[in-house]
C-alpha cells in the first residue's frame, strides 16, 4: 500500500468513458451551432435575462465547486495541516479542470469573443468594473492551477520511458518549478479569495433587480464563505467516490476532521446570512410566502442540515452520512448562486427564462468532458495516493508507467 | 492532530480579510457624487404633450439604420413591443381606468451610468456632451451592461453570430452634422425636445411652475439614480413608476459597488498585504517541515 500518489493505470477507453464522450459530442455540436446562428436560437436567453445557466452554473457555481484546490490549499499550507497533503493533487486536478471549463463557457457565452484578447491589455482596463476583476483573476488562476498541477504531470513524464525527450525536458524543468512553487501556491490562495468574493459583488450593481432577501453588501463575503464550504464538500465527495470506483484506501480519518471544519464554516455562513437580514430588517419579507420564501427556506435547509448532522461525533464516522452531507453542501452553495443570479433576479414584468435543451446540453457536455479528463489524468499521472495494489496492478502495456517509488 | 477551533477561525478570518476589509470602510469612503459635464446635452419628454403618433420611432429607425420589427402580423408592420436589438426608441401606452399616458422608452444617459461602471474595457462610456456612447470595437458581448442597467436599456442582437449591443446614443452622428436627434426632429408636438441640459432642466421647471395642476409634481431624472440627461414630465396623478421608470432614490447604482470595490482594491494594497501575509505563513510552515516530509510540489 502506497501513500505516494501514483497513476492508477488501466485502459482509458471504457464504457463510461464512451458514454461521456457521446454527451460531450452532443454538447460540442450545439457549441458549433451556437457559433453559427448566435445565442437567440440556441438558448433561452433574452434581453431581460441576459445571463443564464452558462454563467450561473458553468462559471459561478462551477468555479465554486472547483474550489477544492483552494480549500485544501488553505488547510494544508496556511493552517499547516500536512496530513491533508494526499488530497492536494486530486483537488488541484478537479479545480484546474473546473476552472478551465468555466473559461471555455465564458468564451461560448460572450457574443463578441473575437474581442476577448483586448480584455487583458492593461491600458484598456476599466478599473471600476467588477467583471474585469473577476475575468482577470479567473484567467490568472487557470494558469496558476495548471502550474500547481504540473509537478504531477512532470513526474508522470519522468517515469515514462516511451518519450525520452519529454522525460529529459521534464527533469530539466522540475527543479525550477520547485523553486517558484511557493509563490504559485500563495497566488493560488490569493486569487480565489479575490474572485470568489467578487462573483458575489457582481450582482450588487443590479440593485433593485435582485430580490432584497439576496441583495446585500455582504454578497462578497457570503460568496467567499460558501465557496469554501463547497470546496471542502467537493473534496469529500470526490475522495469518497474515487475510493469506491478505484478501490482506494478511504481517507476516513482525514475526512472526519474535514467535516468538523465544515460545521464551523457553515455556521459562519448562516450567522452572516441571517444576521445581515435581521440587522437590516428584511426577515419580514419571508412572511410574504411567495416563491422567494420557498427558495430561501430550501437554501437555508440545505445549509443547516449538514451542519446539524455533522455536529454529532458518531455520525461523522458514518461514510453514508458524510457523503450525503457533502452532496447537500454542494447543492446548498449551488442553489444559493442560482438564487442570486437567476431566481432572485427580476428584470421586470414580461421577462422569463428557462434554459433551453441545447443550452443544457452544452453544460452537460462540458461536465462530461471534465469527468473524462479527470479519468485520463488519474490513470496516467501520479494524482491519487493510497491505491490498493490490486487496483493499481499493471495491465498489459501499463507496467512501464507504474512508478517504482512505492514504499 | 485535529484542526482546532482557533486555527480554523484564524484561517477563515485570513481568507475573509480581503472581502471584509472594505465593508465598514465602504460607507465611510463613499466616492464623490458625479455631476454632468458643463457642455452636457439633454432631452425632455413631456408625456402630457405626446399623442402617441410614433413618428419618433420611424425616424429613429431611419436615422440609425435599424430594421423593422414586425409584431404578430409578420411582415406588415414595424411593431416592437419594447426596446430590442433593432429598436432604440419605443412609445408605450399606460392606461388606468379612462386615463391614459404615453411613455417614451430610450436610454436615459445617466450622469453616473451603471452600464459604463460595469463594462470591462469601456465599450460603454461617458463621451462628448455626457452622452453614453457605445464602441463595438471594445465590446466582448458579455452583456453585463444589461444586468447592471436599472432601466433595462442596453439590448443585444440575439439572432446573429456577430452581435452588438444596441441602445440610444442620442444620435451623436447627427449631432456631429449639426442636426438634432431623429426623434426630436420628427416630433410634431414638441413632446420631446433637445438642448443643453441646463436649459432643458430650466424649461422643465418652468412648465411645472406655470401649470402645476397639469403635471405630476416631479421632474424624473433631475436627481433619480444620481441624475439622468433625459428628463421626464408626467401628467398629474400618474406617478413615474406607472410609466416604467423605477423609484431609484438619489443614489447612482455604481456608488455602492465602486465604493466597495475601491475600498477593497485601492492601490491594490489589501491584495498585496494578503499575498505577503500568506507568503510568510506558507514559507514558515514549509521550512518547519522536516526535510523527509517535504513533497515535490
Amino acid at each position: 500500500m502506497s501513500h505516494r500518489p501514483q497513476p492508477i493505470g488501466g485502459p482509458i477507453v471504457t464504457r463510461p468513458f464512451l458514454a461521456l464522450l457521446a454527451v460531450f459530442a452532443a454538447g460540442a455540436l450545439v457549441i458549433l451551432w451556437r457559433l453559427v446562428v448566435g445565442l437567440g436560437p440556441t438558448t433561452g436567453l433574452n434581453d431581460g435575462y441576459a445571463w443564464g445557466i452558462w454563467i450561473a452554473y458553468d462559471v459561478v457555481s462551477g468555479t465554486a465547486l472547483a474550489c477544492g484546490g483552494y480549500a485544501v490549499a488553505i488547510l494544508c499550507y496556511v493552517l499547516n495541516r500536512g496530513k491533508y497533503h494526499p488530497m492536494v493533487r486530486p483537488a488541484i486536478l478537479a479545480s484546474a479542470l473546473g476552472y478551465t471549463l468555466a473559461g471555455v463557457s465564458i468564451f461560448i457565452d460572450v457574443g463578441r469573443y473575437w474581442n476577448i484578447w483586448k480584455v487583458p491589455l492593461l491600458w484598456n482596463w476599466n478599473r471600476n468594473s467588477i467583471l474585469l476583476e473577476v475575468a482577470m483573476c479567473i484567467m490568472a488562476y487557470i494558469v496558476v492551477l495548471w502550474i500547481e498541477l504540473s509537478p504531477a504531470i512532470l513526474e508522470g513524464f519522468e517515469q515514462d520511458d516511451r518519450y525520452p525527450r519529454l522525460r529529459k525536458l521534464a527533469a530539466f524543468i522540475h527543479p525550477y518549478l520547485n523553486a517558484v512553487m511557493m509563490w504559485i501556491i500563495t497566488l493560488g490562495i490569493l486569487l480565489p479569495t479575490m474572485h470568489q468574493s467578487s462573483l458575489g459583488s457582481l450582482m450588487m450593481i443590479a440593485g433593485q433587480k435582485v430580490h432584497p432577501l439576496w441583495h446585500t453588501p455582504l454578497l462578497p463575503l457570503l460568496f467567499l464563505t460558501s465557496c469554501i464550504v463547497m470546496g471542502y464538500a467537493v473534496v469529500v465527495f470526490e475522495s469518497s467516490l474515487s475510493s469506491e470506483v478505484f478501490g482506494r484506501q478511504r481517507e476516513t480519518r482525514m475526512l472526519v476532521s474535514l467535516s468538523w471544519v465544515m460545521v464551523d464554516v457553515l455556521a459562519l455562513f448562516l450567522v452572516l446570512r441571517l444576521g445581515d437580514l435581521a440587522l437590516r430588517g428584511r426577515l419580514g419579507l419571508l412572511l410574504d410566502f411567495n416563491m422567494y420564501t420557498v427558495f430561501f427556506l430550501l437554501e437555508m435547509a440545505l445549509f443547516l442540515a449538514p451542519a446539524l448532522l455533522l455536529m454529532k461525533r458518531e455520525r461523522r464516522y458514518n461514510p453514508g452520512v458524510e457523503f450525503l452531507c457533502a452532496m447537500m453542501m454542494m447543492a446548498a452553495g449551488t442553489l444559493y448562486r442560482f438564487d442570486v443570479y437567476l431566481v432572485a433576479y427580476n428584470p421586470g414584468p414580461g421577462w422569463s427564462y428557462f434554459p433551453s435543451i441545447p443550452e443544457m446540453l452544452v453544460t452537460l457536455g462540458l461536465v462530461a468532458f471534465e469527468l473524462m479528463a479527470y479519468m485520463v489524468f488519474v490513470k496516467r499521472f501520479p494524482i491519487l495516493a493510497g491505491i490498493a495494489p490490486a487496483a493499481a496492478g499493471p495491465s498489459p502495456g501499463e507496467a512501464v508507467r507504474v512508478p517504482a517509488a512505492g514504499r | 492532530m485535529t484542526v482546532t477551533r482557533r486555527a480554523l477561525l484564524k484561517g477563515v478570518v485570513a481568507a475573509g480579510t480581503v472581502a471584509t476589509f472594505g465593508l465598514p470602510v465602504a460607507s465611510a469612503t463613499a466616492r464623490e457624487r458625479k455631476t454632468p459635464p458643463s457642455n452636457a446635452v439633454g432631452m425632455l419628454y413631456d408625456a402630457t404633450r405626446c399623442i402617441g403618433c410614433k413618428a419618433c420611432m420611424v425616424k429613429c429607425k431611419e436615422a440609425n439604420g435599424l430594421p423593422p420589427e414586425p409584431g404578430p402580423m409578420k411582415g406588415v408592420y414595424d411593431a416592437p413591443a419594447d426596446l430590442s436589438g433593432s429598436t432604440k426608441n419605443v412609445i408605450k401606452l399606460y392606461k388606468e381606468g379612462d386615463r391614459i399616458s404615453y411613455m417614451k422608452a430610450q436610454c436615459m444617459h445617466c450622469v453616473d451610468p451603471a452600464c459604463a461602471s460595469a463594462c470591462m474595457i469601456s465599450a460603454l462610456h461617458k463621451g462628448q456632451y455626457g452622452i453614453v456612447e457605445y464602441d463595438p470595437a471594445m465590446c466582448v458581448g458579455c452583456r453585463y451592461c444589461e444586468i447592471a442597467c436599472p432601466f433595462n436599456v442596453p439590448k443585444y442582437e440575439w439572432y446573429t453570430p456577430f452581435p452588438k449591443i444596441v441602445k440610444c446614443e442620442m444620435c451623436r452622428h447627427r449631432l456631429a452634422e449639426g442636426k438634432v436627434p431623429g426623434c426630436v426632429e420628427a416630433c410634431p408636438r414638441e413632446a420631446v425636445i433637445f438642448g443643453k441640459l441646463k436649459d432643458i432642466l430650466g424649461d422643465a421647471k418652468g412648465r411645472l411652475a406655470r401649470e402645476p395642476r397639469r403635471y405630476y409634481p416631479k421632474i424624473y431624472g433631475e436627481t433619480d439614480g444620481g441624475g439622468t440627461q433625459v428628463l421626464y414630465l408626467s401628467a398629474a396623478g400618474i406617478p413615474f413608476e406607472k410609466l416604467g421608470l423605477p423609484a431609484l432614490g438619489d443614489k447612482p447604482a455604481p456608488e455602492l459597488t465602486e465604493s466597495l470595490q475601491h475600498a477593497i482594491y485601492q492601490g491594490f494594497v489589501a491584495p498585496f498585504v494578503l499575498f505577503s501575509v500568506l507568503g510568510v505563513v506558507i514559507y514558515r510552515n514549509r521550512s518547519a517541515q522536516p526535510p523527509g516530509e517535504e513533497e515535490k510540489r
